[in-house]
C-alpha cells in the first residue's frame, strides 16, 4: 500500500517540522514540508495529502498570542479547505502551536461550527517552561488508541494553560470524551489538567506536550538510568494516525 | 485617524504576567502593593474605519475567552508629568503606559500587520504596541516612580507615555543629500581626538594621524563615511588589535617582547598540532571541524557585555541573534543546531545603595538578560542546551554575557569565495537608525552616560525575521545559488561588504537598501547595525532563482552593489560618489599597537582551620552559594529540547533535576554520532593566578566532556577573553599570563583552539575611578562522540555500587568555593598536571567506551564534598565514603574534602566491574572511598575515623535549589 501523505504546515516561526517530519517518516508516513504561502497560492492542495499536522513553534513570533496570526491566516485563507479536509474522514493533529493554533481557529474542540470556545492561555507561572511531564491518554480518538496507561513527553510552552469559554463546554468536552491528554501533575494551571483534546470526530486532535521529542529512545531524560529503550512514547501516536489511514482511507 | 486599543484581562482571568510584577516590587523593598495587572495598548493609525478597527480588536487582537477590549481614537492629552491615579475607598490605583522610544524595533508591528491584511484590511500605517499597568496598593509616589524606572521601563529603549505626536515625527523626515567631508588635513593632534571623540569613532591619535596621511597623500579631506568604515573597520571590536599587536611584557623582573601575541599563544597550539579534522580555523565566522563523511560542525562563542548592561532584554537577545547569524556566515551557511549562553552577573542580593549610579540591580540585569536568550532563542527553534552563570561583585558595573552556537553543514558547503562581477544582495531584516555606532561603543569603556550617549548602540531584536532568513539561506545554499555569505553584525554593512570585497573590490549604491522609515544618511545606511541582515554574493545568472525562493517564503532581499576587481571600495548615494578607499589600506593600514604588560603575583589571606570537625555547614553553605546552587529556573525558561536531538540535557537525575557536567545533541535521526558541548570558567583562580585559570579553565571543559563519556580525539576549543583596560599594564599583562597558560596546556593535551574572541575595556567608571572585571577566560569546548548511547550521567544509580575518586587531590585551595564562603581567596591556585591528565583522561574514556561507567562526575566548584552530595541528590541515593585511601598530597580532611585540583572525578562502578576497573585505571592515582547507600544521607569519615559530614539527601538538595527557586 501507498505511505500516507502527511502535510507538515510551515510558515514563519515554525520550528518542530523537522522532527515531527522524521515522527512520521518513522511511523511510515510520507512527510511533506509545505509552507502556508504554496497552499495559499495554489501551488500545492491541502487534498493530496490524508494528514494534516501543524507544528509546534513560535508562528510569527506568537506576537498578539500564541497561535493567533496563523489561526487568523487559517480562518481567511484555508478555511474551506481545511474544512473539506475534515469532512471528507481525514486526519489532523497540531502540537504545541499547533495545538494553540486548532483552538484558535475555531477547529477545536469544534463543538459548534467555526466558534472560538476555549483557549491557551499563559502558564501560571508567566513563563516558558521546558520539562517532562506524564500524561493519562483516554481512548476515544483515533491518535491515542492503544497508548499506554501513562505516558511521558516532554512540554515546552509559554502559553499552554488550557481554559474552556465556560463550564457548560467543559461538560460536553468531559461527556463527548473529547479530553485525550490530561496531565497527572499540572505544569501550567490548565482547567481539569487538559493536556489535548480532540473534535466529536476523535479525528482532530490537539495538544500541548511534545510526541514527536520523545520517539527516540536517547531524548528520554532518564534513559542513562532506567536503560535505554528503541523506541519513546511518542511515536505511538504517530502510528496510530498513519495505520488509521492505511485502515480507513 | 489614530486608533488606541487596550487589550484587558476579563475579571476573575489570573493575570500571571501582573503577578510577577508583584512579585519583583516585593523584592525592591517596597511593600504595600496588593495587585498588578498589565494590559496590551495597540496604536493603530492609518485609513481604518470603525467596524473595521472593531474587528481588529475583537477578532484578532483580543483573546475572546480571557481577555476584552476598550477602544479609543482620541490623542490622549498631557498628564502634567504625573500618571493618572484614582482613588478608592481603602486603596490606591496607580497607571503607567509604557512606549518603545522612536527607532527602537518593535517586533510585533510587522507580524500584526500582516494578520490585519489577511484580514482583508489595507488601510493600516503604523501600528506600535505599548504596555500598561496598572498598580494597587498603597505606596507614595516616590516607591512608583523607583517601581518604574527599576521594573517597568529602560529609558534608553522605552518612555512613560505622556503625551502623543511629538515624539514619533522623528522618523517622518525626508533625508536630502549632502556630502560631508571632515577637515582632517588642516587638523592638528588635539583636533584629531576630538574629531575622533566627537565622532565615537574610538580611534586614537596613532590610528588618528595615519588616516590624515593617508588623505594627505590623495589630497583631500575624507567624507563622514569614509572615517566612519575604517573606524568601524579598526574597532577593537573587529580588528582584535591588542591581540595582534606588540607587547613589551615583564613579569618577576624578566622583559619580554611578544609581537602577535595570538599567533604565539592561541593560534599557535592549532598550527602545531595540525590536527587533520580541523577544517577551518581562526579564518571564517568559526572554527569547522569535520563530523562525519558528509557533514562539518561549526562552533562560535560571542560576547554582548555592553548593550546587556545597558538593555538586558534587548541585548542578550541580539547577542544570541548575532551569534546565529556568525553560524549562518559560516562557509555557504550552517545551520544552527544548538546555543549555550554564559552569564556573569553581579550577586543578586547585593543591597541597591550598593549599585552605581546608572546601572541596573543585577538581578533586574539576570532576569532581563535570561528572558532575552530565552524570548530570542527560543523562537529561533534551537535548543538552549547548555551554559553557566557565575556571580561576583566585581560584575556589578559590567555584566559578561557570552552567547554561542553550534552549526552544521555539508562538507561541500563549507567554504565561500565572492567572484568578480557577482552582486552583492542584502537580505533579511531592514535597515534603520537602530545600533549606530555598535562595533566602537563596545570598544570602549562604559560610563554612567552610556545609557544616553551610547543609547542607538542598543537594540531589540525580532527572532522571526531572523527565523524566516534562517530557512530560506539554507534551501537557497541547497541549490547552490550563492558563492558567499557574510553576516551584518558589528559595523552593518560596511563590515560584512568590506570584508567580503577584501581581496576584490566593492561599489556599493546606497540608496537600493530596504530601509525601515525615510530620513536615513548614507553614513546611517552604510554602518547601521540593525539586526537579522545578511549579505551574499550571488552570481547574475542564479539571481533570479534566488529572489523567487526569498519571496516564496516573505524574506526580504534586494541588490545593492556588486564585486569588482579593482580592490576599491566605492560607494555612492544615488551617483554621488561618498566613499572611495583602498581596500588594502582599509584592511592593512592599521598601525599596530605596543603595549606595556606587568603581571606580579598577588598576596591574598588563607583561610584559617583552627582544628575543625565537621564540614556539613560548610558543604551547605557551599551548595547554596550562588555559583553552584541549582540553575533549573533559568534552564527551564530555555526549550533546551527542540529539534528533537537531545541525548544528555542540562538537567539530569531521577526527578530530572540534578546538574549535568556536558550536554550532548544527536544531530542526525538515523545516526548515533553525537557533539558534546561543554565549558570551564572561573575567574576565582584568576585574582591569583591567570595562567592556572586558563589551565584550569581547558581542563574543566575537558573533564566535563569526558565525564559524559566522552574522549580527547575529535575535541576542540574556543577561547573567550573578556578582560579589563587593556591600556593599563596590569589589565594587560593578566591577560598575557592567561595567554601563555592557554598555550601550555591545550598544547599538552593535544587540543587545539578553533576559533575566539576577546571583549576588551570591560570597566565602568563612576566619578572618574575605573572598576574592572575581574579578566575572565571562558574555554568552549566541543566534541565528537562515536555512539551517543554509551554516554554517562552524573546522577548515583543503584545501592551496593563503589564509588571511586580519580586523580590526586593536591594542597589548592587557592580560589576555592571553601575560601569564598569563609571570605578570603588564598594563595594556591590550581595547577594541571598535563601528562598525568592526559592519561586519566584517556583511560576513563576507555572505561566509558566499555559501560562500566555508571555515573561519573567532575570536580570543580566546591571539589570533591559538592560532587559527593551532587551526585547523591540527583540519584536519590546516600553515599557511605572515607576519606582515607582518597589519594591526597596531605592527609588533611579540609584538603581532600574542598580542594578544587583539576583533571579529578568521582566514578560510581558495579561490585563486580571492580577489577576490571582497577586493571584498567593502573598508574593512576585512584582510591575506593565508599559505596552508594540506600538510606538518602551522604556520611563521610576523615582520615582518622571520625564522622566528618552527616547530612540527609533532601538538606542538601534544599540548600541547592533554594537560593535560586524565584
Amino acid at each position: 500500500m501507498k505511505k500516507p501523505r502527511v502535510i507538515i504546515l510551515r510558515t514563519a516561526g515554525t520550528n518542530c517540522d523537522k522532527e515531527t517530519a522524521s515522527a512520521f517518516k518513522m511511523a511510515g508516513g510520507e512527510p511533506e514540508l509545505v509552507h502556508i504561502n504554496e497552499l495559499a497560492r495554489n501551488e500545492k492542495f491541502l487534498k493530496d495529502y490524508q494528514i494534516l499536522a501543524i507544528p509546534g513553534g513560535f508562528t510569527y513570533g506568537d506576537d498578539i498570542a500564541s497561535g493567533k496570526i496563523l489561526a487568523n491566516e487559517i480562518k481567511y485563507k484555508l478555511n474551506e479547505d481545511i474544512k473539506g479536509f475534515i469532512n471528507s474522514g481525514k486526519l489532523v493533529i497540531g502540537i504545541c502551536n499547533g495545538f494553540q493554533v486548532l483552538v484558535k481557529a475555531g477547529i477545536l474542540p469544534g463543538l459548534n461550527s467555526g466558534a472560538v470556545e476555549a483557549t491557551l492561555s499563559f502558564n501560571d507561572s508567566g513563563s516558558f517552561i521546558d520539562k517532562w511531564v506524564e500524561l493519562e491518554p483516554q481512548e476515544t480518538c483515533v491518535w491515542t488508541k492503544g497508548l499506554k496507561e501513562t505516558i511521558e513527553l516532554p512540554i515546552a510552552h509559554g502559553e499552554g494553560k488550557f481554559i474552556p469559554r465556560d463550564n457548560s463546554i467543559l461538560n460536553q468536552l468531559r461527556k463527548t470524551g473529547q479530553i485525550v491528554f490530561k496531565y497527572i501533575d499540572n505544569p501550567n494551571g490548565s482547567i481539569d489538567d487538559i493536556a489535548g483534546i480532540c473534535d466529536v470526530t476523535g479525528r482532530v486532535m490537539g495538544m500541548m506536550p511534545h510526541p514527536e521529542r520523545y520517539t527516540l529512545g536517547t531524548q528520554h531524560p532518564r534513559w542513562t538510568r532506567e536503560g535505554l529503550k528503541e523506541f519513546g512514547d511518542g511515536l505511538a501516536i504517530f502510528k496510530n494516525g498513519v495505520d488509521y489511514v492505511k485502515e480507513k482511507l | 485617524m489614530e486608533w488606541k486599543i487596550e487589550i484587558r484581562n476579563r475579571k476573575g482571568v489570573f493575570d500571571p504576567l501582573g503577578n510577577g510584577i508583584k512579585k519583583d516590587i516585593q523584592d525592591l523593598g517596597i511593600k504595600g502593593v496588593k495587585k498588578v495587572n498589565v494590559s496590551q495598548v495597540f496604536i493603530i493609525s492609518g485609513d481604518i474605519a470603525r467596524p473595521d478597527i472593531e474587528r481588529i480588536a475583537g477578532e484578532l487582537l483580543a483573546d475572546p475567552i480571557t481577555e476584552s477590549y476598550i477602544l479609543g481614537n482620541e490623542r490622549r492629552t498631557a498628564t502634567k508629568g504625573s500618571p493618572e491615579r484614582s482613588r478608592g475607598a481603602n486603596s490606591e490605583r496607580r497607571v503607567v503606559e509604557i512606549a518603545y522610544n522612536p527607532g527602537v524595533m518593535d517586533p510585533v508591528e510587522e507580524s500584526a500587520r500582516k494578520a490585519i491584511r489577511d484580514m482583508g484590511i489595507y488601510g493600516v500605517k503604523s501600528l506600535r504596541t505599548e504596555r500598561k499597568y496598572f498598580i494597587e496598593g498603597k505606596i507614595t509616589e516616590g516607591d512608583f516612580k523607583n517601581i518604574c524606572e527599576k521594573l517597568l521601563y529602560n529609558k534608553v529603549i522605552q518612555h512613560a507615555v505622556k503625551e502623543r505626536g511629538a515624539k514619533s515625527k522623528e522618523h517622518s523626515n525626508s533625508y536630502k543629500f549632502k556630502l560631508i567631508t571632515i577637515d582632517m588635513l588642516g587638523a592638528d593632534d588635539k583636533r584629531l581626538m576630538k574629531i575622533s571623540k566627537d565622532g565615537q569613532l574610538f580611534l586614537n591619535l596613532k590610528e588618528m594621524q595615519e588616516i590624515k596621511k593617508y588623505f594627505k597623500k590623495l589630497g583631500r579631506n575624507p567624507t563622514d563615511c569614509e572615517l566612519e568604515t575604517i573606524a568601524q573597520t579598526w574597532s577593537e571590536h573587529c580588528g582584535h588589535k591588542t591581540f595582534r599587536g606588540i607587547i613589551e611584557y615583564k613579569e618577576e623582573g624578566k622583559t619580554k617582547i611578544i609581537d602577535n601575541l595570538l599567533k604565539n599563544t592561541i593560534m599557535k597550539v592549532t598550527n602545531e598540532l595540525k590536527k587533520p579534522w580541523c577544517v577551518s580555523v581562526f579564518k571564517d565566522n568559526a572554527g569547522v571541524i569535520r563530523f562525519d563523511e558528509d557533514d562539518n560542525v561549526c562552533f562560535k562563542v560571542e560576547t554582548h557585555n555592553h548593550p546587556s548592561a545597558l538593555e538586558p532584554y534587548g541585548g542578550s537577545g541580539t547577542g544570541i541573534g548575532g551569534v546565529i547569524r556568525d553560524i549562518l556566515g559560516v562557509g555557504l551557511a550552517a545551520k544552527p543546531i544548538m546555543n549555550t549562553d554564559i552569564f556573569c552577573f553581579g550577586p543578586p542580593d547585593t543591597a541597591h545603595k550598593k549599585v552605581p549610579k546608572g546601572m541596573m540591580h543585577p538581578k533586574r540585569i539576570m532576569k532581563g538578560v535570561v528572558r532575552g536568550v530565552r524570548d530570542y532563542g527560543n523562537r529561533m527553534g534551537i535548543p538552549t542546551a547548555n551554559g553557566a552563570v557565575l556571580f561576583d561583585e566585581l560584575y556589578i558595573g559590567n555584566p559578561l554575557v557570552y552567547c554561542g552556537t553550534v552549526g552544521i553543514m555539508p562538507k561541500d558547503k563549507s567554504f565561500k569565495a565572492s567572484r568578480c562581477g557577482d552582486l552583492i544582495v542584502a537580505a533579511g531584516g531592514r535597515t534603520g537608525r537602530d545600533g549606530i555606532h555598535g562595533a566602537t561603543f563596545s570598544s570602549g569603556e562604559l560610563t554612567h552616560e552610556s545609557g544616553t550617549v551610547s543609547s542607538g548602540a542598543v537594540q531589540i531584536g525580532n527572532p522571526i525575521t531572523e527565523k524566516k532568513l534562517t530557512d530560506t539561506l539554507l534551501k537557497a545554499r541547497d541549490k547552490n545559488l550563492y558563492t558567499a555569505i557574510t553576516d551584518c553584525g558589528a559595523g552593518g554593512f560596511s563590515s560584512a561588504v568590506g570584508e567580503m570585497g577584501r581581496y576584490l573590490g566593492a561599489e556599493v549604491d546606497l540608496e537600493k537598501a530596504l530601509l525601515k522609515y525615510r530620513g536615513l544618511s548614507y553614513t546611517e545606511i552604510w554602518i547601521s547595525e540593525a539586526q537579522e541582515r545578511m549579505v551574499l554574493s550571488v552570481p547574475r545568472e542564479t539571481l533570479k532563482e534566488l529572489m523567487s525562493i526569498f519571496k516564496k517564503e516573505d524574506v526580504e532581499a534586494v541588490v545593492i552593489g556588486c564585486f569588482t576587481s579593482n580592490k576599491r571600495l566605492k560607494l555612492r548615494y544615488n551617483g554621488n560618489v561618498v566613499c572611495d578607499l583602498d581596500m588594502e589600506f582599509l584592511h592593512n593600514g592599521i598601525p599596530r599597537f605596543k603595549r606595556k604588560a606587568v603581571w606580579s603575583r598577588p598576596g591574598y589571606k588563607e583561610s584559617e582551620n583552627k582544628g575543625k570537625e565537621n564540614f556539613t555547614r560548610d558543604l551547605l553553605r557551599i551548595l547554596s552559594s550562588w555559583n553552584v546552587c541549582s540553575k533549573e529556573w533559568i534552564i527551564r525558561q530555555y526549550d533546551h529540547e527542540v529539534q528533537g536531538q537531545s541525548v544528555l540535557k542540562p538537567l539530569v537525575g531521577i526527578k530530572n533535576d540534578g546538574p549535568g557536567d556536558a550536554s550532548i545533541i544527536r544531530p542526525k535521526f538515523d545516526s548515533k554520532k553525537g557533539i558534546i558541548i561543554s565549558n570551564g570558567i572561573n575567574p576565582r583562580f584568576g585574582f591569583i593566578d591567570p595562567y592556572r585559570m586558563a589551565g584550569s579553565c581547558i581542563d574543566e571543559a575537558l573533564r566535563q566532556v569526558i565525564a559524559v563519556g566522552g574522549s580527547l580525539k575529535k575535541t576542540a576549543l574556543l577561547d573567550n577573553f573578556c578582560w579589563g583596560n587593556t591600556d593599563k599594564p596590569d589589565r594587560m599583562g593578566s591577560l598575557v599570563r592567561a595567554s601563555f597558560g592557554c598555550y601550555d596546556i591545550a598544547k599538552a593535551y593535544g587540543v587545539p583552539f578553533i576559533s575566539g574572541k576577546d571583549s576588551l575595556n570591560n570597566e565602568y567608571s563612576v566619578h572618574g575611578e575605573s572598576i574592572a572585571i575581574p579578566g575572565t577566560l571562558l574555554i568552549s569546548a566541543i566534541s565528537v562522540m562515536n555512539d551517543v548511547t554509551k554516554a554517562v550521567t552524573m546522577d548515583l544509580k543503584e545501592k551496593g555500587d563503589l564509588i571511586y575518586i580519580i586523580g590526586e587531590t593536591k594542597n589548592e585551595m587557592g580560589g576555592s568555593h571553601y575560601n569564598l564562603i569563609n571570605n578570603c581567596v588564598g594563595n594556591n591556585a590550581p595547577a594541571v598536571d598535563a601528562k598525568e591528565g592526559l592519561k586519566i583522561f584517556n583511560r576513563l574514556s576507555e572505561t566509558s567506551k566499555l559501560g562500566l561507567l555508571r555515573a561519573c562526575h567532575d570536580l570543580s566548584e566546591g571539589g570533591m564534598a559538592a560532587a559527593l552530595a551532587e551526585m547523591a541528590f540527583s540519584g536519590g541515593l546516600g553515599v557511605d565514603a572515607e576519606l582515607r585511601d582518597a589519594p591526597c598530597e596531605i592527609k588533611k580532611d579540609r584538603v581532600v574534602l574542598f580542594s578544587e585540583s583539576n583533571t579529578r572525578f568521582i566514578a560510581e562502578i558495579r561490585k563486580t566491574d571492580k577489577k576490571v576497573f582497577e586493571d584498567l585505571m593502573k598508574g593512576i592515582s585512584i582510591g575506593l572511598i565508599g559505596e552508594v547507600s540506600g538510606k538518602k544521607a551522604l556520611r563521610v569519615y576523615g582520615a582518622g575515623g571520625k564522622k566528618i559530614i552527616d547530612v540527609g539527601i533532601d538538606k542538601l538538595k534544599e540548600a541547592w535549589q533554594k537560593p535560586l527557586r524565584w
